[in-house]
């Protein structure tokens, strides 16, 4: 039985509770949006790319609230990919969502989401960030949502 | 209150989850099915299956003659005008879907106005955006007060347009409010309108008396009040339904079908296209007998005695905000607390055993106006007790502890 200390571990309870970058980047020149129709939480992704480093990023939830493992997910994501390569940043992402795949422990502080593999109904809520970065860096206009990327 | 032995019926309840008792608290969402409903189905498959009204073979006979018995005891159910006026639907939804596609096509015009409220489930909401899209009408949404009932003032600014149909739910599944659907029918009626009532939330909860809400349609769904998943209908004054065109084109519907048209068969099986759920119709009626045994007036007070206690116990915990009306409500506890989002309560409760739902209840015009997100929803049923709400309770402190006690937003 897996425990909810294995989800909510320290790194995601603070996250959630201080978000890192957790701002409208107004130098930004990628955005996109990520929604979960089925909790309807969202996520808008700011990211300055500048060549190929991803030199600055921010976050905002626009209904004002997100649940705490989409939030954290999204804080630790922007400290994890800020001043990366976006290629790395890509990689990044696949290790990520491999991991919530039931592939192997993502490196660093992203291992923290390790225990949402345990908890089925609420890897979308983890994903959600990753896929609006993917789609921001992709330079995708339309909003992503869990439903519509292929392999959420 | 009901005696929670009354358990034993129902299988499911036997479930562990997480190592602990089952504690099902999403009766809002759909509710658990007794062993007599389970009974019924089976029973029906192993000794009467065929297909209805078309075999002349006493199989189809012994199918036909469940299938319509089914169809009686709905009517009986809610006092329905008639039993042809009882059309068998998937289920609320549908059954609004229908009234939209066949009655609101053949009347509803450019111009029009067709009025719904802030607290309708999108059910309840989305057929009628479609509709007045297609014909160029207006739709009107009725405001709601900030204690979460129909903003009665509004209601009758609403009905100055003199809308063509008037749209609400009995009982709100967001926030449990029972409304006061005879008098909204009656001031509806005075402006023109014709009354379409989401019985959803209502028809498990309350007796229903359909004649003397005075309504002309009134929906249900059988998932809800312990029948099968896909058995629901729509009740409607059998004058309406013989002016109405179909909805589904198929076979059964039919009269006579030539080359290029066909005339159609009588209500209520004109609106029944197609092979129907009979084995969703025989388990509903034995829900119906299983829940005219209780009485119905028995199920509302047991429900609304669970309702002020779960209310009651939330409330002693700082940060919890509870949502809806203080009086005039059904078994649904809509919360939050702190700033612990719903969905995260909802996963903590549910390793304590515990289902509620979280999200937004798909009345998401209403959240807009709660200025929450989300809420976590608590709602209760006949098998529910107060070891429930003590484990609800326990589990909901439980989260607290988890997330450091927030203070209220």
């Amino acid at each position: 039985m897996s425990d909810l200390g294995d989800l909510y571990q320290q790194t995601i309870l603070d996250h959630n509770r201080n978000p890192r970058n957790f701002r409208r980047l107004e130098t930004a020149n990628r955005t996109a949006e990520g929604h979960n129709p089925n909790c309807g939480d969202r996520i808008k992704v700011y990211v300055q790319v500048e060549g190929d480093t991803i030199s600055d990023i921010g976050f905002q939830m626009p209904d004002g609230a997100g649940c705490a493992i989409s939030k954290a997910s999204a804080s630790l994501m922007t400290t994890a990919v800020k001043g990366k390569p976006v290629a790395e940043a890509e990689t990044l992402f696949q290790a990520f969502r491999d991991m919530l795949s039931g592939g192997a422990i993502a490196p660093g502080k992203l291992a923290a989401f390790g225990g949402v593999r345990a908890f089925p109904a609420r890897v979308k809520c983890a994903n959600l960030a990753w896929h609006a970065l993917h789609a921001a860096l992709q330079n995708e206009s339309d909003p992503v949502t869990t439903e519509s990327a292929r392999d959420f | 209150m009901l005696d929670t032995k009354i358990r034993a019926d129902f299988p499911i309840l036997a479930r562990q989850e997480h190592g602990h008792r089952l504690v099902y608290l999403d009766n809002a969402a759909t509710t658990q099915k007794p062993r007599q409903v389970l009974d019924a189905i089976l029973n029906y498959y192993s000794t009467s299956n065929a297909n209805v009204h078309r075999g002349a073979y006493g199989l189809a006979v012994a199918a036909t003659e469940a299938y319509e018995a089914a169809r009686a005891a709905v009517a009986r159910f809610v006092n329905a005008w008639a039993v042809e006026g009882v059309v068998f639907t998937r289920g609320t939804t549908e059954a609004i879907n229908l009234v939209a596609g066949s009655w609101g096509r053949a009347n509803v015009k450019a111009g029009d106005t067709v009025v719904v409220t802030a607290m309708d489930h999108h059910s309840n909401l989305v057929p009628w955006q479609i509709l007045c899209a297609e014909k160029g009408a207006t739709l009107r949404m009725v405001e709601v007060t900030a204690d979460g009932r129909i903003d009665l003032l509004d209601f009758g600014r609403a009905l100055e347009a003199r809308p063509r149909l008037v749209a609400f739910p009995y009982v709100s599944n967001s926030l449990g409010s029972v409304n006061p659907a005879a008098e909204l029918t009656k001031l509806a009626h005075a402006a023109g309108a014709v009354v379409v009532v989401d019985g959803a939330q209502g028809t498990p909860h309350l007796k229903v008396d359909v004649q003397a809400l005075g309504c002309d349609f009134y929906c249900l769904s059988g998932h809800k009040m312990l029948g099968p998943m896909g058995s629901g209908a729509l009740i409607a004054k059998p004058e309406l339904l013989e002016a109405m065109p179909p909805y589904h084109g198929g076979g059964e519907m039919i009269e006579r079908v030539w080359d290029d048209h066909s005339t159609w068969n009588m209500i209520p099986h004109k609106f029944e296209g197609g092979t129907p759920n009979v084995e969703g119709a025989v388990g509903l009626a034995a829900a119906i007998a299983y829940l005219e045994r209780i009485g119905m007036d028995t199920i509302a007070e047991h429900e609304q005695a669970l309702a002020r206690t779960a209310i009651e116990r939330l409330s002693e915990i700082d940060g919890i905000t509870v949502y809806g009306p203080k009086d005039h409500r059904a078994g649904v506890v809509p919360f939050t607390y702190g700033d612990i989002h719903p969905h995260d309560l909802a996963t903590i409760l549910d390793r304590d055993g515990v289902c509620i739902r979280a999200g937004h209840h798909c009345t998401q015009p209403l959240m807009r106006r709660l200025g929450v997100p989300a809420t976590a929803r608590a709602s209760f049923y006949i098998y529910n007790g107060v070891d429930d709400i003590d484990a609800l309770v326990t589990a909901v402190r439980k989260a607290g502890e988890l997330f450091g006690v927030p203070l209220p937003r």
